[in-house]
Order: C-alpha cells, then structure tokens, then sequence
C-alpha cells in the first residue's frame, strides 16, 4: 500500500511486506531535537544536507560511522524538545529505516507519521538489543528480531487513525482524500 | 458527562457535543503560525502536494522570529521564501524585521490568538496561549502545511493532569518558579501526551505574564498543552485586543483527572534547571558556587514587560559582573518600546548589560549571544540541552528573571536577597 505514496520520496511508508535488517545504534532516554540535529544547522532544509550533521552534538562521528539500513534504537522520550521536522527528516536523510523506543515525544511521534518515518513503540526490544547487533524488523506485523541474539520481541499495534495516515501515504494526501473541510 | 476545560474546547471544534481522552479528532483550527525554521518546510510540504489556496489568510500567521535579523544567507532565503508565498497567498500576519517580535509573544499582543480558541503552530512552545483559556499546540511543519491548506488538524484527544497552587507565593517568586518546580517534580516526560490544567489561588493571582511562563513549559514535561481557565485577569487582557469573539470555557465539577497535584505556593523557592534537562532543578539559592559567563534575559517564556522590570528592580543601581555578558532582549517591539519609556534601558545600559532588538536569537543557540567550549550561562529561557546556546561542551542554566539578574551581578548564580537586593514597596 506504500507503492503509490506520492509524498515519499524515501519511500519508507511502512505496509506491505515492509521488512528492514540492519545494525542497531543505541541510545539513552530524554534524546531530545537539539541533540539529533543542533539548531545551527537549521538554516537547511533538505534530508541530504541534515543527514550530515545527524546526532552529531552526541557523537561528532556518527554521520560518517551511520549506514544506510541501519536502525536507531532509545529508550524512553525520544524526540523530545522542539517541533523541528528537520529531525525526522535527518534521520531519513541517512537512510536509517526505522527508529525503535519505550516512548516518543508527542511532537516527534505526530511528525514521524505525518512525514513517514516508520516508529515503532517497543520497550522489551529496547532492552533487548545492543549496540551493534543486527536486528530485522517487519513493519506489516510490528515483529522485531535481534539475529545476533534470537530473541523476537512485539511492538506495540498502531492505532487504526494511524494505520490511515500510513495508508494514505502521509498526512497531505490523506487530507486531501477527505476533501476540504 | 462532566469535561475538562481541554475536551470542551476540542469536542467543539471536533463539531462535538462530547470527546473523550483517546479519541481521535479532527478539529477545526482557529489559527495556525509557523516560523523562519518549520513555515518553510511546510510551504514546501504544500505546494509538493499540490494544494493551490489556503483556508483563510486572515487565521495563518507566519513571523520569522528564529533568526531575525536574518544571521546568515541561508536564513535570508527561509525568510525571502515566506515573504514571497506570503505575498502569493495574501497572508495577513506576515512580518518582518521592524514589525516581528517573539512569536509566541507577538502574536497573544496583537490579538491573534484568546479564549476558547484551538491554536496549532509549528513551534513547541506554542503551548503559551493555553495561559489565555484557549487550547494551543506545538505541531510539525506537515502539519502546518495540511491547516494552511485545509483549516483542520487530527488531534488524539488527551488525558488531563490537574496542578493546583494554593496560597501566597514566597518573595520574588513568580511563574518561571512554579513551572520549573512542577517539571522539575514529574519529569522532562511527566505528562506525555497530557493535557496540564493550571488552577488555585496563587495561579489566579498572578498576571498575565507570568502565566505565559507558565503554560510556555508544558511541552518541557512532554505535555500536549497547558491552560488556565480565563478569569478577570484574562478578560481584562483580550477586552479591546483580541480581534475574535472570546469563548470563555472551564472545566466542569466533576471533570476526570489521571492526577491531581495539590501544592502550597508557599513552598516553592526560586528555582534553576541545571544542564542538560529542564526538569534537573534546584533551589537557586543552593548554587551559589557556580560562577558564569553569560545571562541572557528574553524568550517567549520570560521577554515579556513584566520580565523585564524584573530585571530592572535587581539592575537597578548595580553593574553587570566584570566576567559576566548580560544581554537583554525585549519579545516585541511594543515590549521594547514601553521598556524604553520606563526608562528599563537606561538601568539596563547604566548596568553594562545590552539591549537586543526582538529575536529569539540565543535560545535556540542561533544568533546573538552564543556560547564558546566550557562556558556557563543563566538563561530566562526554556531549555538547556546540549549545546542549545552554542558548543557542546557549554551548559545552561534556566531561571526566572529575578536570578538571572541577580547571577549577572554576583558572577555566579544568585538570588537578589544574596546580592542585596531590596524588595520595591
């Protein structure tokens, strides 16, 4: 159902047979929008020239050391802070699939579906995964598996308004498939 | 069934006769903004989509207020891109430098925003006209983009917390305490997803200012909005300003709450945020040992007037520490003019501290006032995340105006009682 959304380019709508494997980057609670793109770069607004700079301010190193395919794993709050949709966008930006926490800032939880950054609400898989493990996740069912250690863990479902938006391919075409109001 | 003063503003703009939390809405919006960082984006968002109109031009506010006076190239273009879509669409609420202040200060100035109304704006901190009765909100550019287009949002109605403060605040406590000290008592994600209902005796006894303060900090605990029932403070601020009709709302007896917080006024000190989150707070009069190198005393949470005569009854006589730089920056230009009738520029600059024009500039660690490796500063703001003013490897520290005045005087954080200051009758 992501084959048509018109507004993604990085056609990461999850549906389908949505399956991602990578290497996961592990991170603390409270990773607030400073930190995952510092405000001195928001004088830009493309994926591209974001990504460089993505969770720099934590680590100096990590533009250059993230891969594309890889999956960003953190514990409670994550997105926390400031309403810039230039996080989710540089996240996006360095090809990182999906983001896995115990619980997302409402603000960044809004901008991940409204943009089509797949997150999924995980606490047992947060606690599961290490930094550098390979972890296989399947958007279409909310399984995550950690291949280096076995275990399989369940995201919490998404709420039937969500699985809407994500249908419709993000949040413009959906509004503009209700119409004006 | 009984509602809080959050889902009756909701069920009516959701077309309503009731909501409840958890249900999934879509509201109609009252007004929507956005800034020099997110209005941008969502006007690339809206014309990727195809939308060629948008709902109302006289209900979208766009107020590049992030880093104005334009710091760079590249802000120059964000802002000269809203100029021209602004001029396209015949937005009524675009402005510039010599006309633009602090959004979220700006905007309950001019009457664009009161009671009763549902505001959404693509900054965090547009949770602050929750301190006028209405329900307001910080979204995301793509949001933005779909009112623009359409005048309506998708909200999951949201469960309530209840925060009373009863009785008389202690001396030079104002809001900036009271909010500082609830964050600092649920946690940077207390209230995640949650509506914060201010109410007591010492909330209805503060000004309008300070509950600005106030409701500005609810997305600090994670919260979906902060509110204050309108009472005759409220009306007397809208009466002759806001430009809509007022819808004066409150909760109903009864109303459910997840929890309800019941606190003496009386036993909140003047408080600090330390590094790195807003909710690591301490009574200011515990960190005296810290010494400074900047006070920045602005924002939309503490660069109203009020703020700064704060500042100026702890200035007032004094100089600025020799190793400190105080920079002091009035939210509007209203602000900044009235300030300067007070004669507030002239203990300002007779205390060696400057006067900025409006800008959110250091907050954000955009502009005007950025921290070097190591460097310390006291700010009126609203975050102190790594490197939020500047390099990584400096820190900030939240306060009210009081001890932010008081710390740029001593050289290290201080209230005015430690600097000697004597309270004006």
């Amino acid at each position: 159902m992501s084959a048509s959304a018109p507004n993604n380019e990085m056609g990461a709508v999850p549906g389908g047979s949505a399956v991602f494997a990578g290497h996961a980057w592990t991170f603390g609670r409270d990773v607030d929008t400073d930190l995952i793109i510092a405000a001195r770069y928001l004088n830009m607004k493309t994926a591209e020239e974001l990504a460089a700079h993505l969770m720099e301010d934590a680590d100096p190193e990590f533009p250059q050391k993230v891969r594309p395919g890889d999956i960003l794993v953190a514990d409670e709050n994550f997105g926390c802070g400031s309403s810039r949709e230039h996080a989710p966008m540089a996240i996006k930006g360095a090809g990182i699939p999906v983001v896995i926490a115990k619980s997302f800032a409402r603000i960044f939880y809004r901008n991940a579906f409204n943009t089509g950054l797949p997150i999924l609400v995980a606490p047992e898989a947060v606690d599961g995964i290490n930094e550098g493990d390979e972890v296989e996740v399947d958007l279409s069912t909310g399984r995550i598996r950690n291949l280096t250690s076995g275990a399989t863990f369940e995201a919490e479902p998404l709420p039937s308004f969500m699985q809407e938006l994500v249908a419709a391919g993000g949040l413009l075409p959906y509004l503009k498939g209700r119409g004006r109001g | 069934m009984p509602m809080t003063i959050t889902e009756k503003i909701l069920a009516r703009a959701a077309g309503r006769d009731a909501v409840e939390p958890g249900d999934l809405i879509m509201a109609r919006v009252d007004f929507c903004l956005g800034n020099d960082i997110t209005a941008p984006v969502a006007i690339d968002e809206f014309e990727k989509a195809g939308f060629d109109s948008v709902f109302d031009p006289d209900r979208i506010a766009l107020i590049p207020d992030h880093f104005t006076p334009n710091k760079d190239i590249k802000t120059a273009q964000l802002v000269k891109q809203m100029r021209e879509f602004s001029a396209r669409h015949g937005i009524t609420h675009f402005y510039d430098v010599g006309r633009v202040g602090v959004e979220h200060a700006l905007l309950p100035e001019m009457g664009l925003v009161g009671p009763g109304d549902v505001v959404i704006g693509a900054d965090s901190h547009t949770c602050t006209y929750g301190a006028l009765g209405a329900f307001a909100t910080g979204v995301g550019s793509t949001d933005l983009a779909g009112a623009m287009a359409t005048g309506q949002v998708w909200f999951r109605v949201p469960e309530s917390l209840k925060f009373v403060f009863d009785g008389e605040l202690s001396p030079w406590v104002t809001g900036k305490d009271l909010i500082l000290y609830t964050i600092g008592n649920i946690g940077v994600d207390g209230a995640l997803y949650m509506a914060m209902e201010f109410a007591g005796s010492a909330i209805s006894g503060l000004s309008i200012d300070s509950r600005f303060s106030i409701a500005n900090m609810a997305i600090e605990a994670g919260g979906k909005n902060g509110i204050i029932a309108a009472d005759a403070t409220t009306r007397a601020y809208v009466e002759g300003r806001f430009q809509r009709e007022p819808v004066y709302v409150e909760s109903d007896a009864g109303a459910e709450y997840v929890h309800t917080h019941d606190w003496r006024a009386a036993d909140v000190p003047l408080m600090v945020a330390k590094p790195h989150l807003p909710s690591n707070t301490q009574p200011a009069a515990d960190l005296t040992g810290t010494r400074i190198d900047q006070v920045v005393i602005g924002s939309c949470t503490n660069g109203r007037i009020e703020d700064l005569r704060m500042a100026a009854e702890v200035l007032r006589g004094q100089k600025v520490h020799r190793d400190v730089r105080c920079i002091v920056i009035p939210a509007t230009q209203a602000i900044w003019k009235q300030a300067m009738n007070e004669g507030l520029f002239d203990v300002f600059l007779d205390a060696e501290a400057v006067v900025s024009a409006p800008t959110c500039g250091p907050c954000l660690g955009g502009h005007m006032g950025i921290l070097a490796e190591g460097e310390r500063a006291v700010a009126t703001t609203n975050r102190n995340f790594v490197g939020r003013m500047g390099h990584p490897g400096s820190e900030v520290y939240l306060a009210g105006p009081y001890v932010a005045a008081a710390s740029a005087v001593a050289g290290h954080i201080a209230t005015p009682e430690q600097i000697g200051t004597r309270r004006a009758a």
